[in-house]
């Protein structure tokens, strides 16, 4: 009946020995939208999220993806869903090339992964595919590269070519330009948004320049709780948000000026 | 059509390289085969069962990540099951014997493994070595162990029912066949399908998660294969020797092939050969000289110096010089 939206979430609730961590967070995500988990430090953004991708239990409340419980799911399940993560921290295979690294993502499907009888060789038919998938991130002279030796701008891009080989529909981003320069930010926003064709996002942002012009809809959590939701506008003029994000604010628009 | 020009000098290179490795394991499976004309076939057998022993352990460590300090139980139970049958039932030929142990390994490995697999690092270690311990106070109760005495005078018996093992020379190259099969699967495994899936999940595992991998039952297969490898080892090594003694089941044993796969190289394929052949050797050198009663601590200085000094192992080390001059 609600198959607007991609996912939602029902009375979230996370608690670590009596501290409440996230608070009867009820989220809807429409499909088709970039939508964004905005909110100052320690307001249970990440947690939200690991969450969401059952890297931790809640303690309360129901997920559904498509209308369809996940709450008792395991991880690699809902990735196989087509539900994919990505991490704060630029999570690549480090001592893989970059062409290793999407094929990872893209040989689950063949079956063929326990098998420890045959030749990696038996994969090589993947690397034409993982190739354009290089190629749609921009980094096709980087396939031979270990992803060790890539510059940190290179390998977030990669994590996004190794997400796409999920072919997801639905991608959740974990701070996706944190750590970036300027010129590199750019680069991630513009392939954001080229692979957000087709596809629902979820990101967990702090850059708010980043947030402005990417995102359909936004969620400001604080202390656990949803502040406000909205399009950046309404958000953005909200003041409780702005005193949420006292100061924050500011040094969020300074870096990514 | 772009796609092959750019991959070309890459896949030139790699023939190139493949054809340098086949060379090598060509030269490798040469000496092997004439080395018992030069060296005491006893010593050559026992450093290849040891060499087996580590780089099934170095599977799990160097490939998977996974550090168990119980390695000890699978090389035992390997050992008393071939000994024991060996020992009771004459008809039985000593491939069936090897194998059926080899099989009581993987099975106790699949065990020790579901019950250990979901800890990580020191808690991991620590529940291997816990039930690598009851597997040792078990074999000194066990009626068919021969309890502190051991099992003694296992027949080599005639391979497939034929060959008479009781030479030496004979007994040297069927272990040595049974090496390779052993190295040869490892090294397949390492680069298989499988074996992509190990690596990354030990180079990130939540990410491996994040792609749809069960890691834990990835981990489980690598510990299962590691365990039948290790347990291939030991009743190899009974059959040698004849005899299946607690030294097998002792937790030493299981510190020894960490000892053996550091200072060779952990991660590499030939470091745990290298590494086993020199804890081998020292100790057949040390045990007959006046320095006998010193080999354990003689062997505790060269580990500490190896690992302060060059910490990726002997092998590690030569590929690292061989890389930095010659690439």
């Amino acid at each position: 009946m609600t198959q607007e939206f991609i996912l939602e979430t029902r009375g979230l609730t996370k608690q670590f020995r009596g501290f409440t961590a996230v608070d009867e967070v009820n989220l809807q995500v429409r499909e088709g939208h970039i939508h964004a988990l905005i909110g100052p430090n320690g307001a249970g953004k990440t947690t939200v999220f690991n969450l969401l991708t059952k890297f931790l239990p809640p303690t309360r409340g129901e997920i559904l993806y498509r209308d369809k419980p996940i709450t008792g799911m395991k991880a690699n399940e809902i990735a196989r869903m087509g539900m994919v993560r990505s991490f704060q921290i630029s999570a690549v295979f480090a001592h893989m090339t970059a062409l290793e690294n999407v094929r990872v993502a893209l040989q689950r499907p063949i079956g063929t992964s326990f098998h420890f009888w045959k030749s990696e060789r038996t994969l090589d038919h993947l690397n034409d595919r993982a190739i354009e998938l290089l190629d749609e991130v921009g980094l096709r002279e980087y396939a031979d590269v270990l992803t060790v030796e890539m510059p940190y701008g290179r390998k977030r891009a990669l994590e996004v070519a190794t997400t796409l080989a999920m072919n997801p529909t639905l991608m959740l981003l974990d701070e996706p330009t944190q750590g970036m320069g300027a010129e590199d930010v750019d680069r991630i926003v513009a392939l954001i948004r080229r692979v957000a064709q087709g596809r629902t996002v979820l990101m967990v942002e702090h850059n708010l320049s980043v947030v402005s012009r990417l995102c359909d809809r936004i969620t400001v959590l604080a202390r656990g709780a949803v502040l406000a939701e909205g399009d950046y506008q309404t958000v953005s003029a909200d003041p409780r948000v702005r005193e949420a994000y006292m100061g924050s604010e500011a040094a969020a628009e300074e870096t990514s000026a | 059509m772009a796609t092959t020009q750019t991959m070309t000098p890459s896949m030139k290179r790699e023939r190139r390289a493949n054809l340098r490795r086949n060379a090598f394991y060509l030269a490798l499976i040469a000496i092997g085969l004439v080395a018992p004309f030069f060296a005491y076939p006893v010593f050559l057998m026992k450093v290849l069962c040891f060499a087996l022993f580590a780089c099934a352990f170095n599977l799990l460590l160097g490939y998977a990540g996974l550090l168990s300090f119980g390695h000890a139980a699978f090389l035992a139970t390997g050992g008393y099951v071939t000994g024991y049958l060996l020992a009771s039932y004459p008809a039985l030929t000593p491939e069936l014997g090897i194998l059926i142990g080899t099989a009581a390994a993987l099975v106790l490995g699949a065990a020790f493994g579901a019950l250990s697999i979901r800890r990580q690092g020191i808690y991991f270690a620590m529940v291997t070595l816990a039930l690598a311990q009851l597997m040792f106070f078990f074999y000194i109760q066990a009626p068919f162990t021969g309890g502190e005495d051991g099992l003694h005078g296992v027949p080599r018996g005639h391979l497939f029912g034929v060959i008479s093992l009781r030479s030496n020379l004979a007994m040297y190259y069927f272990v040595f066949a049974i090496f390779l099969f052993g190295f040869a699967l490892i090294q397949r495994a390492v680069h298989s399908p499988f074996g992509q899936v190990l690596k990354a999940i030990r180079e990130n595992e939540p990410r491996a998660v994040s792609l749809g991998y069960n890691t834990d039952a990835y981990k489980l297969v690598a510990f299962i294969l590691s365990a039948g490898l290790a347990g291939l080892a030991g009743s190899t090594k009974t059959v040698v020797f004849q005899l299946a003694s607690l030294t097998d089941a002792h937790w030493h044993m299981s510190g020894e092939v960490i000892l053996m796969t550091l200072l060779g190289g952990v991660g590499t394929l030939f470091g745990p050969v290298v590494g086993a052949g020199l804890v081998v050797s020292l100790q057949h050198m040390l045990a007959q000289s006046p320095l006998g009663n010193w080999v354990g601590p003689i062997l505790g200085v060269i580990f500490v110096v190896c690992v302060l000094s060059f910490r990726s192992g002997i092998v590690g080390e030569a590929m690292k010089m061989y890389r930095k001059n010659f690439k």
